[in-house]
């Protein structure tokens, strides 16, 4: 009977498999963040001044601050736009048959492999002015003149919302598959209405999926740089752009390591918030 | 009395659920199918619905040398980066799926932070140490760079692969007097190789996609099509780029119905 301890062994394999990768990591991937942060704490280009100049420059400076709480609040309303949109898509994907389920996954799928440039453009293409929208509108009457859809803020986050839906919805329908459904009958049966057990019992039992799906899309949202740009167009700026006209185009690597620095520290902000909301969530859950 | 009342609000709360998701799912298909119309017109113009129809932006393409070269490019670096993922992240995956330890788990999560960090600030980061080594950018960096970010996807895959592995058939290989080489080869492998190959293709369509690492890594000489694709549209809205999203559409369509079959990817994903 000695083979207790062996079968511990036999199912599991040492930690030394994972040593390339953590070497690789640590060399392409700790290392230039140190160096990312190295920098962004010096005021000379040739990193030989310590100081929080960088830093000071961003937080005083109006037009920076302006550019991150635009990023942040962008963030928010695609992240909402996803919610409000995905979560119907996964409560509809509980109520029908295997064959449908299969296809409302494919098509929520198509897009998270789809080329972001390509589904982007195809924004381009449904806002334009002579887009899918105005042409519409115009041939309905409704408008006489096109209307300017593209390079608005309403352009950017329809078009996010969409490029990061299945970054919502995925997690959405996995916590909703994870529900018992006899909750919702006895819900129902107990006088409960259809929308009182919708916000009252599935929403809350599904927290953990809405706060997990919130986080991805918001992360991807207020990142996603091409979509941005393109849709945006030059009027408005944000946190990623800011940081590539800075380090590419001035050349000012102290100034958008510093842009860099804050804005993980903003995206991990969000992202940590949200993982504690969802410790609790679980919690809640469980009871 | 009560019960008439219910149905109805039952019915209600069905009919605007129901609504909102076919609008949501409209909305995601919608884009894809435009451009596959749009790609098709005979004009010079994005206009929909398009004048005339014609296959003339597609001759156009397939004359747009640049493009192709842009191709290469990018299908040679996500190759590398998917092969250089692929042998790190099984590995590394094997290591920490069944280890509870605290090392295994800050492992997992220095895994998975690409996921969430801004990857346009690690594409700064990893050129500024590259120039301070001396390192010119060039096709190396930026499968390195790619590889990077692409990892996490095979990582995740196997190891929510092997999570799936019954202990006990690894037991009873032993038992039968297997070596443990011998019960990965012929138990093991097997048995994870649609998660692997699930994580590959979502490390290889990123890589493919990438353009945040690629906007530092890459040098001069080498162009990338997302890169092109999306320095063409700042410039003018050429339908060539149609034709060429097109491909693109279809292609990823191919993929993943093979994908699908291959390793069941909807239900990877959804679970």
């Amino acid at each position: 009977m000695g083979t207790a301890p062996a079968s511990r062994d036999v199912t599991s394999y040492g930690m030394g498999l994972a040593a390339p990768l953590a070497l690789f990591f640590l060399v392409f991937f700790v290392a230039p963040l140190l160096q990312l942060l190295w920098l962004s704490l010096h005021n000379d280009t040739a990193g030989l001044h310590w100081g929080l100049g960088q830093y000071l420059h961003f937080l005083t400076d109006p037009f920076s601050l302006s550019v991150l709480g635009s990023t942040l609040l962008l963030g928010a309303e695609v992240t909402a736009v996803c919610l409000v949109l995905g979560f119907p898509i996964a409560w509809l994907y509980q109520r029908v048959g295997p064959r449908l389920q299969t296809i409302i996954i494919l098509i929520v799928l198509l897009p998270l492999l789809t080329s972001v440039v390509v589904r982007t453009f195809a924004w381009i293409v449904i806002l334009g002015r002579q887009g899918i929208i105005n042409a519409t509108l115009q041939s309905l009457g409704i408008v006489d003149t096109p209307l300017k859809l593209l390079y608005t803020q309403f352009g950017v986050v329809i078009a996010l919302a969409q490029v990061q839906m299945p970054l919502m919805t995925l997690p959405l329908i996995t916590a909703l598959g994870r529900i018992d459904p006899n909750l919702d009958d006895a819900s129902c049966s107990l006088g409960a209405g259809s929308w009182r057990t919708f916000f009252r019992i599935v929403l809350p039992l599904s927290l953990p999926g809405v706060i997990a799906g919130c986080t991805l899309t918001y992360a991807a949202a207020i990142t996603a740089f091409i979509t941005q740009s393109l849709i945006g167009g030059g009027q408005m700026l944000f946190m990623p752009m800011y940081l590539y006209q800075q380090a590419s185009t001035l050349q000012n690597w102290p100034f958008a390591s510093a842009i860099s620095i804050i804005f993980l520290l903003a995206v991990l902000a969000v992202v940590s918030v949200f993982t504690t909301l969802g410790r609790m969530s679980r919690g809640y859950g469980g009871a | 009395m009560s019960g008439r009342k219910r149905t109805l609000e039952a019915i209600s709360f069905e009919f605007v659920m129901t609504v909102i998701a076919i609008i949501a799912l409209v909305i995601i298909i919608a884009p894809s199918l435009v451009v596959l119309i749009v790609s098709f017109t005979s004009g010079f113009s994005l206009r929909f619905p398009p004048p005339g129809y014609s296959l003339r932006w597609y001759a156009e393409l397939w004359n747009a040398w640049q493009l192709h070269f842009a191709a290469k490019n990018s299908l040679i670096v996500a190759l590398w980066a998917t092969g250089l993922s692929i042998v790190l992240g099984v590995a590394a995956a094997l290591a920490i799926s069944r280890s509870q330890t605290l090392s295994a788990r800050l492992l997992d999560s220095l895994f998975m932070s690409p996921l969430v960090l801004p990857a346009l600030a690690f594409g700064l980061a990893a050129l500024m140490l590259f120039s301070l080594v001396g390192l010119p950018v060039s096709p190396l960096t930026l499968v390195i760079g790619h590889t990077v970010v692409c990892v996490p996807y095979v990582v995740r895959n196997t190891v929510a692969a092997l999570a799936q592995l019954e202990p006990t058939l690894l037991e009873s290989s032993a038992v039968l007097g297997a070596s443990r080489l011998y019960t990965f080869r012929r138990i093991v492998l097997p048995l994870i190789r649609p998660g692997i190959i699930a994580g590959a293709f979502i490390a290889f369509m990123s890589s493919f996609d990438n353009v945040p690492v690629s906007l530092f890594l890459r040098d001069a000489a080498t162009d990338m099509l997302p890169i092109r694709m999306w320095q063409d549209l700042e410039g003018k809205l050429d339908v060539t780029i149609a034709a060429l999203s097109s491909v693109l559409i279809i292609a990823t369509v191919l993929l993943v119905a093979v994908m699908e079959r291959v390793t069941g990817l909807s239900r990877r994903l959804a679970n």
